[in-house]
């Protein structure tokens, strides 16, 4: 399939793509060229356009298994990163604009209600990528010698999509009428796309990471 | 009276249980047992497939601390009335988490009559949904966006912890906000409190 097909078909896949580092400008390049010459696996590439693309798709048990843990917390760890620097620091200016021209003091304290979830998002990535993701790459290092687990990791998982309905129903309902129409509307857009991402992006460390880090911690104890 | 026949999921261990429960309830006319968990696994993954419209689950099958907050559990899972199965003593704590309490050793009647009421009674509650919040809402708001704790609530007005937790979901449902913080910023736009009250 011709890379251009899969974003004609899903134009979400464009963060995806931008996670993979793939520039847009390829032509009439393949899935199969592409990764190729970007040294990504194909079935991992196929697996997650699938999963962007289709809310219940899941891999089934062998899939799963042929999936290298190393390149999943890579495309994990990039999207981290894309959720910091782009998605959030593109809210956090939309935001601003927005605060700019209402004249209500109180979205001073939107504004601190906004910064308080990103504290919250950053706490939440930095668990992951200083205490689980090098868990899972020294996985096969440390063996019997850690206390960590994954089902620690299961147990923990906080749900940061929650505080983005609240921010979603206070800019739809309850700012006043005089906050621009316009301006609320980007940022909404802005916050339902995240959201989406967030909810996906869960999914994967949920049904994917978890299910096949455990089934690696069973190879282990065996 | 209700028209609408209900369905109902059963989570409990005890196959004699379950095969009493279904029996008592399919004598009524309004509901029907679609089903029947032994166990929590998978629960976010099995539940939205079977459109319970009520779902009695016994709370011995959580984890001791996770029982304090079944409801939660269940929130995100869909919308369907949660009645707790006790088989002899629980705690109050526990039991907050539904709409109602039936225990094994009422008979057939009486607990056609619990789960009906719960239908019944908070249809109304639907009713409000579109509406605003309550004056009394609007009171247990403040107190929340005041950082206070449920049990702080409930001595400064006079309730149980139950009615709070119960006054906490229909303002969050009302209002589509779950966090603290968010609800204060609610009372804030809507002149509940004022900044300086706000720390």
């Amino acid at each position: 399939m011709k890379l251009s097909d899969l974003i004609l078909s899903n134009y979400k896949l464009l963060s995806v793509f931008n996670r993979f580092d793939i520039n847009l400008g390829f032509g009439e390049k393949t899935i199969f060229d592409i990764c190729s010459q970007k040294q990504i696996t194909p079935e991992f590439f196929i697996l997650v356009c699938n999963i962007y693309s289709f809310e219940d798709y899941l891999p089934n048990n062998k899939n799963l298994l042929d999936i290298n843990p190393k390149e999943l917390i890579n495309f994990l760890r990039k999207t981290h990163y894309y959720f910091l620097k782009e998605s959030l620091s593109e809210i956090e200016n939309d935001l601003d604009e927005l605060c700019e021209h209402c004249e209500d003091n109180h979205l001073v304290i939107l504004k601190k209600f906004f910064i308080d979830y990103r504290k919250e998002v950053i706490n939440h990535f930095e668990y992951e990528e200083n205490i689980v993701f090098p868990y899972i790459e020294n996985i096969n290092k440390l063996g019997f010698n850690t206390d960590y687990n994954i089902h620690i990791f299961e147990d923990n998982h906080s749900n940061i999509e929650d505080k983005l309905s609240d921010l979603k129903n206070i800019i739809i309902k309850y700012l006043p009428e005089t906050c621009s129409s316009k301006k609320r509307s980007i940022l909404l857009e802005k916050l339902f796309c995240f959201q989406d991402e967030l909810i996906i992006h869960s999914r994967i460390e949920e049904k994917i990471l978890i299910p096949l880090v455990s089934e690696i911690e069973k190879h282990i104890n065996d | 009276m209700i028209n609408k026949k209900y369905r109902v999921l059963i989570i409990e261990p005890s196959t004699i249980i379950y095969q009493g429960l279904k029996y008592v309830l399919e004598k009524s006319p309004n509901f029907s047992v679609i089903g029947y968990l032994r166990d929590i696994q998978f629960l976010p993954q099995r539940l939205p497939q079977l459109k319970a419209d009520i779902i009695i689950v016994n709370p011995n099958l959580f984890g001791f601390h996770k029982r304090q907050n079944i409801s939660n559990i269940f929130q995100d899972l869909g919308s369907f009335y949660l009645i707790g199965l006790s088989y002899a003593y629980s705690n109050e704590e526990v039991n907050s988490n539904f709409s109602a309490i039936i225990g094994i050793l009422d008979d057939g009647p009486k607990i056609i009559n619990t789960i009906t009421n719960v239908v019944t009674s908070e249809k109304n509650i639907e009713k409000q949904e579109q509406s605003d919040l309550s004056d009394r809402e609007k009171e247990i708001l403040i107190s929340i966006a005041k950082g206070m704790q449920n049990k702080e609530i409930a001595d400064q007005h006079n309730i149980s912890i139950h009615t709070v937790i119960s006054h906490r979901k229909n303002i969050s449902k009302k209002t589509g906000i779950k966090s603290v913080s968010g609800l204060t910023i609610y009372a804030l736009l809507n002149n509940l409190i004022n900044k300086d009250e706000f720390v």
